[in-house]
């Protein structure tokens, strides 16, 4: 930092560039304020209603954002271009559905909501900002940001047991897993001499790589494995999707994991990150294989889909073992379709579940098909989509990330992956097969769909198709925003 | 100026009907239903009509029709594209002419089922997709149509969902359809890495334009593997057949249409859109051969020892689609398709007729509780004759040709996959007869009282509530009459005409084949057809040995072989007793098949291993699975010591990756 | 006497990361393995600060953002941990074990 650019002050556009972070912020703390104000009755309604407003802002914001030229913002710390614009539209998009969801979940479950939303906008601040940080200390900050929200999140159903331990389980490991992270971000300052992934790039690719600079890069990995709950780091996803409410463990298990993955692409192909290849390899084959054999015998449906989110960051990671050119469009393209497909799953479980979350076992899903069509046709769909069955957003997701490992001859991991998809085939299916081919055991209706709800299964299953059927757009996008990475 | 077919219309049409019938069809009454399947099935099977009257005067063949762009990213491209050559369109025709009919024939044959609707939601969801796959301009959206159907054929299956055999069935064969999608899929994407396409016309392109003698002969031959794995899938080849007899539980009507007729021939007809890979991958080619062989005679041996009516007829459609299989392995892709179709028009009418029967006796569907219906069904009767007829290759049904065609055709390559085709043949017109000389002849051997027959078996046809064993409604009999018709006749058109008229897909690239013969070829040309004539008269003869010995056994001496069946340890004293002739016939053939076929291989072999095989392969996923879940203890101590077990791992493989 | 170089306050700061790990792997109070992590991230401040010898001030200033996130951490999982603490009257880590399999 010269003392010249310490003198000048932000320009306007260097605001614009952290845009949906300041609305959605700005929303965030308008909802804290207006907790203790408004009557508790009706303050479920009103503060979920802003905070929807706040997470359509964000989203039209990150659409102003591709208005304006990409650039970096204060002292290089923040860069807003294709590549973060895409996860800022993912992100905010995913928060707008999971508000959308949370409105009946909370009423059903008689949570108190004014913190709620607000720490779901705090935490898509944090997720925001770490799709667009070019700053290893900013992507701590960030991290932590998404993370202490989603700690608090977890265990929001507070006088549930399983919520409290999900709460401090994940937040005991969480917090374990982020002091590697930490400590590897100390180290790379050490090996090189800067925290910014351009310098550390230009650096790594000069000269010889202190061996430091290794061991840096595996620390940062650990933590950063962590957040995306990819084996051997994945052991606490199980307990913690769980434990905590439903409508944010299909929020946790995907937006997150998205700005994760954007800081693990920055990371590793951005700072030219030594020595990925086999670590991603071993780690993508063992997170897709524990996965679907942990969810093979599976009963509780969160927990099914908790290994089977390990298993898709297997996937997701297997094109991170691929070239840049074709891997980086691929993982993002995944991000997104497996965005649209799961948070629309916890949209449905949420719904189901009823009060208490009672109904949360495959036996509870029999008959469901005869006792709720539409629930049903939606859920199908997106496991299908999960399964990876042409027309839906699955099947491209995986079909980009298989062929792009197979463009950088990964034979061994693209087998292994097409195996792994037809052994999870098994355990959607068993879901698919409970809601139609069962007796219902319990014949008294479904609650009808509320109108957030429907909203909220209508974008997840749109997107999930328009991914199926039209996947080039946002392909081209996603190819467009690699070429910058590299 | 090339005029505009409106080709995407055919697969969309249905896809209408389903939607219309999925989401208003529960307020439908069963008329309008009804109405809105055929009228939407009806129209698409006009509109190929339309096609194939200015088929002839397209300017350019093969026809592609570009609805929209699909995705570009970079050099790949993919379009929703249609492609009529005359591959699609004789695969067009026949999927549409069948599947009207079969719709035409379930609305008498479901008219008392519950889930009407969604029966025919499906029914023309599937008619969507099967669509798709055939008139595909690219490999992409022929993947969709391939598992399309599979959903489809996973939903029509359960269709009885209440029965659990008829869910565990659905879910087998979807999930063994799995397996041989992912050969077929990443052979798409060895296509995508090495040519950059995925549009049939382009592909081929750049593999004719190949050095076929050097360049990428080990990739082709990967390619057209992995494509015969997914065409084993699709089309129940060994070792991936196990999931077709299942499928038998699903409603006749499906299994006519889906499982005899036009999804299990995606695979055939997949192979022989590839045709240009085979042609250029040798072992390819040779692994088709070998598994369309082995298939064959497999299925047909097991076929022999089936007691359920559809059992037989779902382990003939195995071995049927196996002759496919040998004629695409031994290059004679034309004769291949032409063998799917008149299999189309023969297996499609067996079952219906095996469903008429059905229907007839109250939902019995064991043959040994047949005889005698001859006189009580005849328009079933005649119908099955014919179709029986034709599939036992008798001239001059169309079975007789399309078989001949392929089995000289294998001749010419190797005379083992001949021999084998022959004596296949002998068993298929001796399980086939068996079961006609059992349905039909012979005295009555079910219930009395029929007709108030097994309730608890949900899902066959719930009882009428009249006496007597019945004759179809005229909505069932008139499909049957006109399959019959085309099992008859449709074979006339003769194997060297339907060459000719497919030659421009299968010929244009390594043209030499149908060069007109010079002056010194005509003499060896005619000496080949005598051969050639020799080889047909054999095949005739073997069918004829199996029409006798079904005859003998199940007609003159019904007693006959349960007897021998029964006498295992009294073998001698059976030899000894006055059928000596006919015991001698028993002991020679019978037994040995009868035996062979149901302990070694049916129970053996078919149940014993590859069915255990997959369920022994889920079971000790289950279990290991169930031991991978004891690493989560739920203990935070234990999972911090992963975490750090993990962290320790990868630093020590970093520190070594940084110091090498 | 040798001068004090700036490995040595790096091999103090992974004495220091290792003392944490052991310490989250087998202490049972929670508030103590909440103290093991606290341990792991002055580790990582003592190596930011080391490096800002050879840097500059930078690390200086990472590691006081460092410092406020251990509050803004610490002072969240307090209130988790008392939450958790009113469910089942008990902050031994060995005791959270509703959810596993």
């Amino acid at each position: 930092m010269t003392p010249s650019t310490l003198q000048t002050l932000p320009q306007g556009i260097e605001y614009v560039r952290i845009l949906p972070e300041i609305v959605l912020s700005a929303f965030g703390i308008v909802i804290m304020l207006l907790d203790p104000l408004v009557d508790q009755r009706r303050s479920s309604r009103m503060l979920g209603t802003i905070a929807l407003i706040g997470s359509l802002a964000a989203i039209a914001a990150s659409q102003y954002q591709t208005q304006c030229p990409p650039g970096t913002a204060f002292w290089d710390m923040v860069r807003v271009d294709a590549f973060s614009i895409f996860f800022h539209i993912v992100v905010t998009t995913v928060t707008a559905v999971v508000i959308l969801t949370s409105f009946e979940y909370m009423d059903v479950q008689q949570l108190h909501a004014g913190e709620y939303y607000a720490l779901v906008l705090f935490g898509a601040v944090g997720m925001c900002l770490m799709s667009s940080a070019v700053e290893l200390v900013l992507i701590f900050i960030a991290l932590e940001i998404s993370s202490i929200s989603t700690y608090i999140l977890a265990g929001y159903r507070r006088r549930v047991a399983i919520s409290s331990e999900s709460s401090v389980k994940y937040f005991l490991l969480g917090s374990f897993a982020t002091a590697f992270f930490l400590y590897g971000v100390a180290l790379m300052f050490g090996a090189t001499g800067s925290t910014s992934i351009a310098k550390i790039g230009e650096t790594l690719n000069a000269g010889p790589v202190p061996l430091l600079a290794y061991v840096a890069i595996a620390l940062m990995f650990v933590g950063l494995g962590f957040k995306v709950a990819a084996a051997p780091f994945h052991i606490w996803t199980p307990d913690v999707y769980e434990g905590a409410p439903a409508p944010i463990v299909g929020f946790m298990s995907t937006a997150p994991k998205a700005a994760v993955f954007a800081v693990l692409l920055r990371v590793l192909f951005e700072a030219h990150a030594p020595g990925r290849l086999w670590l991603i390899w071993v780690v993508a084959a063992l997170s897709m294989t524990l996965g679907n054999i942990g969810a093979l015998v599976q009963d509780n449906i969160k927990r099914l889909l908790a290994y089977s989110s390990i298993a898709h960051a297997g996937y997701l990671l297997v094109a991170f073992a691929a070239l840049p050119s074709s891997g980086i469009p691929a993982a993002m393209f995944y991000t997104a379709a497996y965005a649209a497909m799961n948070v629309g799953c916890f949209a449905v479980i949420s719904h189901f579940a009823s009060a208490g979350e009672r109904r949360v076992t495959l036996e509870d899903y029999a008959g469901l098909g005869r006792r709720s069509p539409i629930l049903a046709a939606t859920l199908t769909l997106f496991l299908l989509s999960l399964i990876g069955i042409p027309i839906t957003g699955g099947f491209f997701a995986k079909f980009y990330v298989f062929s792009a490992a197979l463009q950088a001859d990964l034979v061994g991991l693209t087998v292994i992956g097409v195996l792994n998809s037809a052994v999870g085939a098994y355990y959607y299916l068993r879901v698919i097969v409970m809601m139609y081919m069962r007796e219902p055991r319990e014949e008294t209706p479904v609650a009808p769909i509320p109108f957030g709800l429907g909203a909220a299964l209508a974008i997840s299953g749109f997107a999930t198709l328009y991914l199926g059927l039209l996947p080039g757009r946002v392909l081209e996008y996603a190819r467009s925003a690699a070429a910058l990475l590299r | 100026m090339t005029p505009n077919l409106h080709l995407w219309l055919i697969p969309v049409l249905p896809l209408v009907g389903a939607a219309i019938n999925g989401f208003l069809g529960r307020r439908f009454s069963r008329q309008t239903v009804a109405a809105v399947a055929l009228g939407f099935c009806g129209a698409a099977f006009a509109m190929a009509i339309a096609v194939a009257t200015q088929f002839s005067s397209l300017p350019v063949v093969p026809h592609i029709e570009t609805l929209a762009h699909w995705m570009r990213a970079g050099a790949f491209q993919a379009d929703f594209a249609f492609y009529l050559d005359q591959l699609s369109f004789v695969m067009l025709l026949v999927v549409t002419g069948v599947g009207f009919l079969i719709h035409i024939y379930s609305v008498g044959y479901m008219w008392e089922e519950g889930g009407f609707y969604r029966f025919f939601s499906y029914l023309n969801l599937f008619m969507f997709f099967m669509l798709t796959l055939v008139l595909a301009n690219n490999y992409l959206l022929m993947f969709i149509g391939w598992e399309g159907v599979g959903l489809a054929s996973y939903l029509l299956i359960g269709f009885w969902f209440l029965k659990d055999s008829a869910a565990s069935a659905g879910k087998k064969a979807f999930i063994v359809n799995r397996i041989g999608d992912f050969g077929f899929l990443i052979a798409l994407f060895l296509l995508i890495q090495h040519f950059g396409s995925l549009t049939f016309a382009e592909v081929f392109q750049k593999i004719d334009a190949m050095n076929p003698e050097t360049a990428g002969a080990g990739l082709l031959s990967t390619i057209g593997i992995l494509l015969m794995v997914g065409a084993a899938g699709k089309s129940a080849q060994i070792p991936l057949y196990v999931w077709l007899p299942d499928a038998m539980e699903g409603p006749t009507p499906v299994s006519a249409l889906i499982h005899a007729a036009t999804m299990v021939t995606a695979g055939v007809y997949m192979v022989a859109r590839s045709h240009v890979i085979f042609e250029h991958a040798p072992t390819a080619l040779m692994v088709v051969a070998i598994t369309g062989t082995l298939t064959a005679l497999f299925a047909a041996t097991i076929g022999i020892a089936q007691t359920d009516i559809k059992k037989v007829l779902a382990y003939s459609t195995v071995s049927q689609l196996g002759y496919m299989f040998i004629a695409c392995g031994v290059g004679a892709f034309s004769a291949g398709i032409f063998h799917l179709m008149t299999h189309a028009f023969f297996k499609g009418l067996l079952f219906l007729a095996a469903g008429s029967v059905i229907h007839a006796i109250g939902g019995e569907q064991d043959m040994r509780k047949m005889g005698g219906l001859r006189t009580k069904i005849p328009w079933t009767f005649w119908t099955m004759t014919a179709g029986t007829f034709a599939i036992a290759g008798f001239p001059p049904l169309a079975g007789f040709f399309s078989k001949d065609e392929i089995l000289w055709r294998a001749y010419q390559t190797n005379w083992i996959y001949w021999a084998i085709g022959v004596f296949t043949a002998f068993l298929t017109s001796f399980y086939m007869f068996r079961q006609w000389f059992l349905t039909f002849f012979g005295e009555y051997r079910g219930e009395a009282d029929h007709a108030h027959g097994d309730q608890t078996r949900a899902g066959v046809p719930a009882p009428h509530g009249h006496g007597g064993i019945h004759e179809s409604p005229a909505i069932m009999l008139v499909p049957l009459v006109i399959l019959a018709v085309l099992s008859v006749a449709g074979g006339w058109v003769g194997a060297s005409r339907f060459e000719l008229f497919l030659s421009p897909v299968f010929y244009s690239h390594n043209s030499g084949h149908l060069i007109a013969p010079s002056s010194e070829e005509a003499a060896q040309m005619r000496q080949m057809e005598s051969l050639e004539s020799t080889l047909t008269m054999v095949s005739v003869a073997a069918a004829g040995l199996g029409l006798f010995l079904a005859w003998l056994l199940y007609y003159r001496r019904p007693k006959l072989p349960q007897q021998i069946a029964e006498s295992l340890g009294g073998f001698y004293t059976a030899v000894l007793s006055k059928y000596y002739v006919d015991e001698l016939y028993a002991t020679l053939f019978v037994k040995p098949l009868v035996d062979g076929s149901t302990r070694i291989l049916w129970h053996t072999i078919d149940q014993g291993v590859i069915d255990t095989t997959l369920d022994d392969t889920a079971d000790s996923a289950r279990d290991v699975s169930d031991t991978a879940r004891r690493m989560q203890s739920g203990n935070i101590r234990s999972y911090a010591g992963w975490v750090a077990v993990g962290a320790a791992a990868v630093i020590a493989y970093m520190i070594w990756v940084g110091t090498r | 006497m040798a001068p004090i170089t700036t490995l040595h306050y790096l091999v103090v700061a992974a004495a220091l990361f290792v003392l944490g790990v052991v310490g989250v792997l087998t202490r049972r109070n929670v508030v103590v393995v909440l103290m093991s992590i606290e341990l792991i991230l002055n580790a990582v401040n003592l190596n930011l600060v080391a490096f800002s010898r050879i840097w500059g001030l930078q690390g200086q200033i990472f590691s006081i953002f460092v410092i406020t996130d251990a509050a803004a951490e610490a002072a969240v999982g307090l209130g988790i941990l008392i939450a958790f603490f009113r469910n089942k009257e008990t902050v031994n880590v060995d005791e959270v074990d509703l959810l596993k399999w």
